[in-house]
């Protein structure tokens, strides 16, 4: 078991940088989820560390050890692509063997290593077919147990839950996160969903443009984004923000409510929601609208549980409040988080 | 299926035409499976039937005849043709080098069209320009790229004199005369054979390479394969039934090819390269004796037909999956 370090790494394609100078370390044993948008850098960085790409500067620790020039075999990493990518002329047998035979372990401890990671992850029925022959649960599981097999120090996933249909996929995390807990392996984890990184990770790495915009407990990157970014990526619907003053006011949709179902309280905002439109998702209905005494531009969405049973018609204009504590500002420029309001806002 | 579609097809035109034109009823006629499918293939179908079709049952007539160019006679003479071609001694010669030059041409090129792919597949500059140059030999006509070998290998002006006598082989000023002795003809012609086919078989290869997932190559290096293990364990493998198809295109073509030996060496020195398509050639169109030529090229016959057998399978087996 080792850590994942990297120092001021950079990759830069042409004149464009996919990666631009990222420090991150994760703990011994971590789930650390890189997050964000295609085109953020956040494969490239797991290529990195992986080393299929060579950083333009910096360099990449594994248990401490500098590996920046090494070549992927001398990393002691497993790593699991989108695709799974089986070798499709092998056996699942053959595919789970062939880190062991290109590690030169000898022959003997073969079938107990493959029995020992079949049964991990419940394969063992399996080992006679080709991949061909699995669906994509059990492509994922084969390549897991290929992952496992040869003991890394540092598993590297490529969002391996993408290729999944919608139901197996929540599963299949959960599998996956039963797996990690149990081997306790350092991992890094890429995904551009959300959902996944919030159940997944120990911790989040948001990635934007190259560059980490916060690192943090899944709790802290929804509840506190370092900018606005973090604040409209993370999240669904994303935050409400709306220039008041010289700043951008924050706040979740499900923090804004109708003051009639949570009644007055100390440190409330309140205000007045013109609302245009009610969306009725089942367990929660999303009123649009906006609040035109904050900022008459800016499209608000708020995200009422269905056990609130309020009335709330397109068209209307009703009292709703936001609880104080849960408020949040930046700076107009930049988008940076900032921590007290310096202007007061209407109560 | 076709059926389904046609009867929907049937329905649809049934249902428009009551009342309609002519006009409507015969413009859709190309939208008919049942048409449409027959006309399209009937160019296809036509050029196998008079530049194919003809020519063979042809020459299955003559080798069961005695038919020459001297006479007008034409009678079926059974198996008599194809016992006096076989006790030809020449025939059996011929036989023994075609499956010789092909064979060892075939196996270079396997060889030779791995090595090159990988190299073309590389990225370096002027890649396109060197793709170009590899890919020559195939766009040359057989006949030019024999005449031009024809000089190359000349027994007086042949380069190959100057580097023999730079590295000892025989004295200054002294000649080779690759074409005049029947082990170095035999080995020209299975030089210029490999020359002429490793092209094509280069480039299906690199179209195979080409279609390997870069996952699937990265994954075995994070698995800690070095360059010889994802070779022989990854690559070859997915490669093998690419470079099986560039080798029956091989085999075809080299073992059907008389022109490089008509053009090189006349079949000789005495009958040293005379393979099965030349023999056939000089004994039926030269020798004018067209039934013994026809049976002698009948012997190639069940060779070709293998080889089909096997290239159906393949297209079934991979349409199957």
């Amino acid at each position: 078991m080792a850590t994942v370090q990297t120092r001021e790494l950079r990759k830069e394609f042409g004149h464009n940088a996919a990666v631009d100078g990222i420090d991150l370390e994760t703990e011994e044993g971590e789930y650390l989820v890189l997050l964000g948008p295609s085109g953020c850098g956040k494969t490239t960085l797991l290529r990195l560390i992986a080393g299929l790409e060579h950083p333009t500067g910096g360099d990449v620790l594994i248990g401490g050890e500098v590996v920046t020039r090494l070549p992927p075999r001398a990393r002691k990493i497993a790593m699991v692509f989108q695709s799974y990518a089986l070798y499709p002329h092998k056996t699942v047998r053959k595919n789970i063997t062939f880190p062991l035979a290109a590690a030169g372990v000898p022959k003997e401890s073969w079938p107990d290593k493959v029995e020992w990671a079949s049964e991990v992850l419940g394969i063992g029925r399996l080992l006679d077919r080709r991949p061909r022959q699995l669906s994509g649960g059990e492509r994922q599981r084969v390549a897991l147990a290929r992952a496992l097999v040869r003991e890394p120090q540092v598993f590297l996933f490529d969002e391996p839950l993408s290729n999944l249909d919608a139901k197996l996929r929540t599963s299949a995390r959960d599998e996956l996160k039963e797996f990690q807990r149990r081997m306790g392996v350092t991992t890094v984890y890429v995904t551009h969903d959300q959902v996944e990184a919030m159940g997944l990770g120990d911790r989040v790495a948001v990635l934007n443009s190259g560059q980490v915009q916060q690192i943090g407990l899944p709790e802290e990157v929804y509840a506190d984004p370092a900018n606005t970014f973090v604040a409209t990526f993370v999240g669904a619907p994303p935050m409400n923000l709306l220039h008041v003053k010289d700043e951008l006011l924050g706040f979740r949709p499900e923090n804004l409510l109708p003051l009639e179902a949570v009644g007055r309280r100390e440190g409330q905002m309140e205000c007045d929601f013109e609302i245009s439109r009610v969306e009725n998702l089942g367990s929660d209905r999303y009123v649009y609208g906006t609040i035109a005494e904050l900022d008459p531009d800016a499209k608000v969405i708020a995200k009422l549980p269905s056990t609130i049973t309020v009335t709330v018609t397109p068209g209307g204009r009703e009292k709703f409040v936001v609880a104080g504590d849960k408020l949040r500002y930046f700076d107009v420029e930049g988008g940076h988080r900032i921590d007290a309001p310096t202007a007061e806002l209407p109560r | 299926m076709s059926s389904a579609a046609d009867t929907a097809a049937g329905a649809a035109v049934a249902g428009t035409g009551r009342g309609d034109g002519p006009r409507r009823r015969w413009g859709y006629l190309f939208e008919r499976e049942r048409v449409l499918g027959p006309v399209m293939l009937l160019p296809a179908v036509l050029y196998l039937i008079f530049v194919v079709g003809y020519p063979l049952l042809l020459a299955f007539f003559y080798a069961f005849s005695d038919v020459t160019v001297g006479s007008n006679r034409f009678d079926f003479v059974g198996f008599q043709t194809f016992i006096t071609a076989i006790h030809d001694p020449v025939f059996l010669k011929a036989i023994e080098h075609s499956f010789l030059i092909t064979g060892i041409s075939q196996a270079l090129v396997i060889v030779l069209c791995t090595v090159l792919a990988f190299v073309l597949a590389a990225d370096f500059h002027g890649k396109w320009f060197l793709r170009f140059l590899v890919l020559m030999p195939w766009t040359t006509p057989v006949a030019l790229g024999a005449i031009i070998w024809l000089w190359m290998l000349d027994s007086i002006f042949t380069p190959f004199d100057w580097f023999a006598s730079k590295l000892g082989v025989i004295p200054d000023g002294g000649h080779l005369v690759l074409l005049g002795h029947a082990g170095t003809a035999v080995g020209s012609v299975i030089a210029v054979q490999t020359w002429r086919m490793l092209p094509l078989a280069t480039v299906i290869v690199l179209a195979g390479l080409s279609s390997i997932p870069q996952d699937i190559e990265e994954q075995a290096q994070v698995d800690g394969a070095g360059f010889w293990r994802r070779l022989f364990s990854i690559q070859l493998p997915l490669l093998a039934p690419v470079i099986m198809v560039a080798i029956l295109f091989g085999v075809v073509f080299t073992f059907t090819d008389m022109a490089v030996i008509f053009i090189l060496t006349g079949g000789g020195p005495g009958n040293a390269t005379q393979v099965l398509p030349s023999w056939a050639f000089y004994k039926g169109i030269n020798g004018g004796n067209l039934s013994v030529g026809a049976a002698d090229a009948m012997f190639m016959f069940p060779v070709l037909l293998g080889i089909t057998a096997i290239v159906l399978r393949m297209a079934s087996r991979i349409g199957g999956e």
